[in-house]
């Protein structure tokens, strides 16, 4: 709870800022974040929709009228609409700004411990001065991960989602705000370690990215499919101690390929650099991908313009 | 416990609606959740409990309807039900299985009074 106005559930941090939910009398659900000192409610931003959305025909009487005398009518109202169709929007909104920026953005999902962070390190010390590129971090509490990828040069945010189990699209939306990656780099989102919930959130990313290492079981993607099955790319981390844990990886990646038949899967050790090669490759074409597009993009604007300018000056 | 923020977004959308018949308040709120949706239905009727409280869907009460999990079986060449997923096709035992639908989480209907 919040000790400053005593609304419930507020416990996202970006960086330190303090972040909360109110339920107004209304039903509205407004989140939004202060300081420690600032607790205004007129400068920032709701991240949600406030339009009015009437879908179908609208009101039916339903088997509703089965209810107690008395009661006034019931009105059925049919309204089909996603319950994460307020975050889908969000995430559609930070995949264009990806686009536009030739951004490309990697969701890092794993259990806690899958090696996320040691492996971004390892991966940020090969890139340097390479491929511009910055980190949003996720962990319920701290900013330790966030502390180790600053230790490399590299620029991080952290946030911190208090009792969240998994970062959502506003949440990235507001640290890219903060974070301001630049045009043509490389963005990391390492979500909370957590190989349940983080699946359902759309964050906007291009991919994402699940981490299993050998010191977990092979048969992971069994039992949590639905990260399996939301993820384009597996890295098997850890490979280097495979001659000393029981752990068959033939089998994961058959396991993975059950849940989701086209998952690519590369073979890595962050600390011991094996397989780093196939990961970095994979890195770089999908920026140059990202890049390309954006150029193309721009190079069409660039064309429509002179287009454009061509036609006043004929006009004139 | 993801189904807390999924409360909070029912909430949202129910709201958002309601609005719309202002002044009344939710009596019913239906959903459509798959069984591939990754949703703990329990949680999120304990979780919508404490979510609605103080919102226009104070009273509500939750109906859950359950979409049964759709693939199409490779092998089979038809659409076959499926509870989980990574399961084989409970007629021939495949495993080449393209899931179809099972995902859905919606807010289908409310009930206004």
């Amino acid at each position: 709870m919040c000790t400053t106005c005593g609304c419930d559930s507020g416990q996202t941090k970006i960086e330190g800022e303090h972040e909360h939910t109110h339920v107004h009398a209304d039903g509205t659900v407004y989140a939004h974040s202060h300081g420690r000192e600032d607790h205004g409610h007129d400068d920032h931003e709701h991240g949600h929709d406030h339009g009015h959305h009437h879908h179908g025909a609208g009101h039916e009487p339903g088997p509703a009228h089965a209810h107690a005398a008395g009661l006034t009518p019931a009105q059925m109202v049919r309204i089909e609409r996603d319950i994460l169709g307020a975050n889908d929007e969000i995430a559609v909104r930070n995949r264009r700004r990806f686009d536009d920026a030739g951004i490309f953005a990697l969701n890092l999902v794993s259990s806690p411990g899958a090696g996320k962070t040691t492996l971004l390190v390892e991966t940020i010390n090969a890139l340097r001065g390479e491929l511009p590129l910055a980190v949003i971090e996720g962990d319920q509490q701290t900013s330790f991960d966030a502390d180790r990828i600053r230790a490399t040069g590299a620029r991080a945010i952290q946030v911190n989602t208090g009792k969240g189990c998994h970062l959502d699209a506003a949440q990235i939306e507001r640290a890219l705000a903060k974070l301001a990656p630049a045009d043509e780099s490389l963005l990391f989102i390492e979500n909370v370690g957590n190989l349940v919930c983080p699946s359902a959130f759309d964050l906007g990313e291009a991919h994402k990215v699940v981490v299993l290492s050998v010191t977990e079981g092979e048969d992971k993607p069994l039992k949590y499919p639905d990260m399996f099955a939301a993820s384009d790319l597996m890295l098997l981390n850890k490979i280097d101690l495979l001659p000393h844990v029981r752990f068959d990886a033939k089998r994961a990646i058959e396991f993975a390929r059950r849940i989701r038949p086209g998952i690519e899967v590369l073979q890595v050790s962050a600390t011991g650099g094996e397989g780093m090669t196939a990961w970095l490759d994979w890195l770089r074409q999908g920026a140059g991908r990202a890049r390309e597009r954006r150029q193309q993009t721009m190079a069409a604007l660039r064309r429509r313009v002179a287009e454009l300018e061509a036609q006043l000056a004929a006009s004139r | 416990m993801h189904e807390m923020s999924l409360a909070e977004g029912v909430i949202g959308v129910v709201a958002d609606a309601a609005r719309a018949h202002a002044p009344c308040a939710v009596r019913r709120v239906r959903l459509e959740i798959g069984a591939l949706a990754a949703v703990e239905c329990e949680s999120l009727r304990f979780a919508f409990d404490v979510v609605k409280r103080g919102s226009v869907a104070d009273a509500a009460e939750l109906d859950i309807v359950h979409v049964p999990g759709r693939a199409w079986c490779m092998q089979c060449s038809r659409t076959v039900t499926i509870t989980e997923r990574g399961g084989a096709c409970p007629d021939c035992g495949s495993w080449q299985l393209q899931v179809t639908g099972g995902a859905e989480m919606r807010v289908m209907e409310l009930e206004l009074a």
